[in-house]
């Protein structure tokens, strides 16, 4: 019990953490953020479960009013901001990412890449893409277009996400919550 | 810890959160169904009108804030300039400003605590209803007291990659960072043990 609140409330906080490390250039040049690559590994790292709710977590300290969010954006203008949508679907995406993690029946580093592809890509993207055709007043497919150049750092991201966790299984066995 | 809540003590942050959230709600949803910009346009005036009335400091500060939206609202020009429908961009802009606009001022005019007491007084039901709240609450503030500390050990994790290695760090960080809060989780999961438990 006790090991299950301070993991989601310590990974909320890298959630936050990561928001203030500057953004990682990669080399030709795409910047991602870490924030995104937080979320992928709170369900990778901690499950379906604990890694949704950490996510929540995050979520509750942004809408109560610290600027934790990537740039230092916060507050209540975010969830009324065009992409709501993503932050919506931020701790479902922990959710898969956990759940395929926990029951892919393959490598832990292969396990969580599938489950990061699958929740911080596929669902993050079908709550994300309503939500800026809501917002914009736009169709799903002109809104699909708006953020299709997020994509190749979203897939790189994934990729960072199962090197990750494959490295903390192989450091530090049993460290993972998911795979326990 | 900074918040986002204005320093600068302005008539409204007298007013109950749970009131100011609730507007807030209704409001929304009243921009929302606004398909016309003219009432829109008359709307954010009305806004920036209030604004300046709260200290020219919370007003640059708003504006500061809206500075996000940049992108989407240089999109939206490109978007409707091509296809020519300038009324539906402009409802779209107005809408998208003054939604926003609506809910930073209740962020700027709450204090944390106020934020915090609402949210344990909604919460309320559900410890009747035998939930764990308590355990909510305890969880805020561990993730609230754990930011800086992760923060700063993230920094001691830079500065002992710098001292090796001429290169950027990059995402390799990522792996001692995630060990920190993990290795940190387990710390905490044994004290509040030893204090008798999360509750």
């Amino acid at each position: 019990m006790e090991r299950s609140l301070s993991h989601i409330a310590l990974f909320a906080a890298l959630i936050a953490v990561l928001g203030f490390v500057p953004q990682i250039m990669l080399p030709f040049g795409v910047p991602i953020t870490a924030q995104s690559l937080g979320i992928m590994l709170c369900g990778t790292v901690l499950g379906a479960k604990r890694g949704a709710l950490a996510v929540i977590l995050f979520l509750l300290l942004v809408a109560i009013g610290l600027p934790l969010l990537s740039g230092g954006r916060g507050g209540l203008g975010v969830f009324a901001s065009p992409t709501a949508g993503f932050l919506i679907g931020f701790p479902v995406a922990a959710f898969v990412a956990g759940i395929v993690t926990e029951k892919a029946p393959m490598a832990v580093g292969w396990a969580a890449g599938l489950g990061a592809f699958l929740g911080g890509v596929i669902t993050l993207y079908a709550f994300g893409i309503p939500g800026l055709a809501l917002m914009l007043d736009k169709s799903l497919p002109e809104a699909a277009l708006m953020i299709s150049a997020f994509l190749p750092g979203d897939l790189i991201k994934v990729a960072l996400a199962g090197l990750v966790t494959h490295s903390l299984a192989r450091m530090r066995p049993g460290v993972l919550l998911s795979r326990s | 810890m900074l918040t986002l809540t204005s320093p600068v003590e302005t008539p409204l942050h007298r007013w109950p959160a749970g009131l100011k959230l609730a507007l807030l709600c209704i409001a929304t949803v009243l921009l929302f169904r606004l398909t016309t910009p003219l009432p829109l346009a008359a709307i954010a005036l009305a806004l920036a009108a209030l604004h300046l009335a709260l200290g020219r400091a919370l007003a640059m500060t708003a504006l500061r804030q809206l500075r996000p939206l940049g992108p989407f609202l240089a999109l939206l020009a490109l978007w409707h300039g091509i296809t020519g429908e300038i009324a539906q961009g402009t409802t779209i802009a107005l809408r998208l400003i003054t939604a926003v606009a609506c809910a930073n001022l209740v962020t700027m005019t709450t204090r944390l605590s106020d934020m915090l007491a609402t949210l344990d007084r909604l919460t309320a039901p559900l410890a009747r209803a035998g939930l764990p709240t308590r355990r909510l609450t305890l969880a805020l503030a561990l993730a609230l007291r754990f930011i800086p500390v992760l923060s700063d050990r993230i920094d001691t994790i830079r500065a002992a990659w710098s001292a090796r290695s001429p290169r950027r760090p990059g995402w390799r960080i990522l792996i001692p960072a995630a060990l920190a809060a993990l290795d940190e989780a387990d710390h905490v999961a044994e004290s509040l043990r030893a204090r008798g438990g999360a509750g």
